[in-house]
């Protein structure tokens, strides 16, 4: 007899992503599906636009990571202009770059991902939250994560103008610079911040390194895919977030290659399935070999794990401490578990507070040469960036008043489509065999494979990252549903 | 979470990017405001949510829903008449409920353009010229999808509501201020608003909230953002930037002209006005320092993309609302 479970992550009436299991006549799971069930048309409605407003229009791709688009769509316009913002611009961004990723780092591991090792992934769903975090840690952690997000805002609001949906960057660099009291305002908040990333990798150590159990989980074949491997570094192959070129790691951990904006069409290509809205990105020279990891598969990873395998290390010595200690815990490089993303996410969290020091305390940040005005006809440009949950890329091309012919966007979660895919299918496997019972621990498990990877479902599926309401529906072979287990009725 | 006597509370988003949420995460300690006056029955973000739960509720008995995000699939419309049922008080909230915002602007494209672009693009391989459809057989069986409108329409397009709170995302103070309000009203210490009334923003337009100097001045020509190094004290509008701040209601303390980059309109029509594109218009024409037609027409060639610079973000809630194409390849209901 085939059955077939459904899980409905936000369920048909969100339309925000579905999972279907297909089992064989044995009870083991034949083939998983995970659909993105919408499609918003932002390629389609940015062309025809002034390319100046394409940042401000792929903003609203995410309200959860606008910077992540402000920033390439920026760094497209400037490249659509031929045109090299002044060294103070570009330094202002990759400040406010910093403060966002200390941001959103924070919140995915206190609010999202943290639960379930502080708490336990078996604890009872009433106490895998948040507040069960709190509980647990010490009520004063719940006042430093509002904290950091509080001053995270302000250093976005202070250089982008607005703390949601910034709006200063422009082509040539930016319509703003910092005052010097803003400047010490936004360096002694950095400075905290460094304290507060070195507590949480301190709290990351105790709790789950110091615990076999989740080390185990780790270290587990469940959560284990051996693909390749992207990420921007910086000259000296240390991973930045702002500039750079995109390394290209081997499933044996060999860097295969680099490459800068003009050139990603020669290394990225999408696959279109008729299932899902949403595309499937894959290393271009390797090829599309379906939903397989391994050498010979085009699948990639684009995540804060990705980072660190894509990478030689960090640029900052805090960081760079904790990027030796990872890879000597875990085996060497590359790391392919993907819970280790957790952790590879709090290493960057401590690079992005130190960048913030860097960058605040760099003597040319309160400069009021933040802008060079273009001289050169607009034509096409590439803009890249690494988002928190994957490289971001933007690709204009104008007519020569600037206005917008076309449109290419390779978004930060959907880089992972593959992978999260198989994730899900791997996890399903090991989960579900012939004559086991589907229980609320299935759905946690299998939550918990793709919330390694964050997906920002807003820029994906445009859905929160975080929980994934699931609903799982088993059926029989002809297609009836024998049973339906829900952590979020519809 | 069970029931304890407060007043309910709910939060959803149809169509959006998720930055509402954001906005209301960012009103910080007030968040616990909410919590110790409201029972929250519904919100997806902070907790599990039970769309079987507010089905099963009596109608009208969410006291508050704050509804954000535009109406862009039949599960959004759903959800829409799920809450206006449920709910006495239904908020169009942020720009997407209120007047489409920026994914409106889809609404200019047919449907067919819309996907093509989307699954043709420089990096796509799709030799098979593959679209996704709502319902395919796959070895093991059929998987569907929902079908997706090629109109995006506003909330108060699909079901009535009470009360419309702008901005892209509404700011975090204004947001704040009307949870005290409504928590006041409860208290009996204050009145609400008439319903239909734009709450958590001002009665005039950003210009007046910009500090940035206006001297009437007419200008010769429009120029771009990034073409010149605008004074920092002087109206952007009168250096020939296309500034939205005439025709835009105020509320959000005009942070994008005080930032150097001109007002693009997120806090909607200002009050009194009906279609937004015409009043910014009108207020560009008024600029104009001429009278010669031909000479006009030169000068208005510097704004090259009207619809997008007029229509950012009310493309749903104009009175063209979306192009012919667009609608007579809308799926599903829409009109």
């Amino acid at each position: 007899m085939t059955q077939r479970i459904t899980i409905d992550p936000i369920t048909r009436l969100e339309g925000h992503g579905k999972i279907e299991i297909f089992l064989d006549p044995d009870g083991n799971v034949a083939n998983t599906y995970f659909q993105v069930p919408q499609l918003r048309g932002f390629e389609q409605f940015c062309v025809g636009r002034q390319v100046e407003e394409v940042p401000l229009l792929t903003n609203r791709i995410c309200g959860v990571c606008p910077e992540a688009h402000h920033m390439a769509g920026a760094k497209a316009a400037d490249a659509v202009y031929h045109v090299d913002p002044p060294s103070t611009a570009k330094k202002l961004r990759e400040l406010l770059y910093s403060a966002f990723y200390v941001t959103d780092h924070t919140t995915h591991f206190y609010a999202l991902a943290g639960p379930d090792f502080v708490m336990g992934p078996d604890a009872p769903v009433a106490e895998r939250n948040i507040l069960g975090v709190i509980h647990k840690v010490g009520l004063e952690i719940g006042g430093q994560v509002i904290q950091c997000r509080k001053n995270g805002h302000t250093v976005i609001e202070m250089i982008g103008g607005r703390k949601v949906h910034p709006c200063t960057s422009i082509p040539g660099g930016l319509t703003k610079g910092i005052t010097e009291e803003q400047r010490q305002e936004i360096e002694k908040m950095g400075r905290w911040a460094i304290g507060f990333a070195q507590f949480s990798l301190k709290l990351f150590n105790d709790i789950v390194l110091g615990n076999k159990a989740y080390l185990d989980l780790i270290l587990g074949d469940i959560y284990t895919h051996k693909t390749y491997y992207i990420g921007m570094v910086d000259e000296n192959n240390k991973i930045n977030f702002y500039d750079g070129k995109v390394s290209v790691v081997s499933p044996d951990g060999e860097r295969i290659g680099k490459y800068g904006p003009g050139d990603y069409s020669e290394w990225i290509e999408e696959h279109v399935e008729p299932w899902t809205y949403l595309k499937f990105p894959y290393l271009k020279k390797v090829g599309w070999k379906g939903f397989v990891d391994g050498k010979d598969s085009g699948v990639y990873c684009a995540t804060p794990l990705s980072r660190v395998n894509a990478a030689d290390g960090m640029a900052t010595p805090l960081a760079q401490e904790e990027y030796e200690k990872f890879f000597a815990t875990l085996g060497g490089k590359p790391v392919h578990q993907r819970l280790a993303t957790h952790w590879a996410r709090l290493i960057e969290l401590l690079y992005a507070a130190e960048r913030w020091v860097e960058l605040a305390t760099d003597p040319e940040i309160t400069s009021p040469k933040f802008h060079t005005i273009p001289t050169e006809k607009p034509t096409e440009g590439v803009g890249i960036v690494e988002a928190p949950r994957g490289t971001l890329t933007h690709h204009y091309w104008t007519d020569e008043r600037g206005v917008t012919t076309k449109v290419n966007l390779i978004v930060g979660t959907t880089n992972n489509y593959a992978p999260i895919s198989m994730s899900i299918n791997k996890a399903a496997s090991s989960l579900i065999k012939k004559g086991t019972v589907v229980s609320e621990g299935l759905l946690n498990m299998v939550e918990m494979a793709f919330r390694a990877y964050d997906p920002c479902l807003s820029c994906a599926t445009h859905s929160l990252p975080g929980k994934m309401p699931l609903e799982v529906t088993i059926h029989d072979a002809d297609g009836n549903p024998l049973e339906v287990l829900k952590q979020f009725v519809e | 979470m069970s029931g304890n006597g407060k007043p309910k509370f709910a939060m959803y988003w149809a169509d959006s990017c998720g930055g509402c949420e954001i906005a209301v995460l960012n009103i910080h300690e007030k968040i616990l405001d909410v919590d110790a006056n409201f029972e929250v029955v519904f919100w997806p973000v902070a907790m599990d949510a039970k769309y079987k739960d507010v089905e099963a509720m009596e109608d009208g008995s969410i006291l508050l829903t704050l509804f954000n995000g535009a109406i862009h699939s039949e599960e959004h419309e759903h959800v829409a008449r799920l809450l206006r049922r449920k709910s006495k008080i239904l908020v169009a909230f942020g720009s997407c409920a209120c007047e489409g915002c920026m994914p409106a602007l889809i609404n200019l494209s047919s449907k067919k353009d819309f996907f093509d672009t989307a699954f043709s693009t420089l990096t796509t391989d799709n030799p098979d010229n593959i679209r996704p459809q709502t319902s395919v057989q796959v070895p093991e069986g059929v998987i569907t999808l929902p079908e997706m409108y090629s109109v995006v329409r506003t909330l108060d397009q699909v079901v009535p509501v009470e009360y419309y709170m702008p901005g892209c995302p509404p700011e975090s103070h204004q947001i704040a201020a009307v949870i005290d309000l409504v928590i006041q009203v409860l208290q009996g210490k204050a009145q609400l608003p008439p319903a239909g009334a734009v709450i958590g923003a001002g009665n005039s337009t950003v210009c007046d909230d910009c500090p940035r100097t206006r001297d009437e001045k007419k200008i010769k020509y429009f120029t771009r953002i990034q073409m010149i190094d605008p004074d920092p004290k002087t109206c952007l509008l009168e250096q020939g930037i296309l500034c939205s701040g005439l025709a835009t209601r105020n509320g959000c303390d005009a942070k994008c002209p005080q930032a150097g980059s001109p007002c693009i309109g997120c806090y909607g029509p200002a009050e009194g006005v009906m279609d937004y594109g015409a009043r910014l218009m009108t207020a560009v024409a008024s600029v104009i320092d001429s009278n010669d037609p031909e000479e006009i027409e030169a000068i208005l060639d510097g704004i090259p993309d009207p619809a997008g610079q007029l229509y950012r973000f009310n493309m749903a809630g104009s009175l063209l609302r979306a192009s012919k194409a667009a609608f007579q390849s809308n799926g599903g209901s829409g009109e």
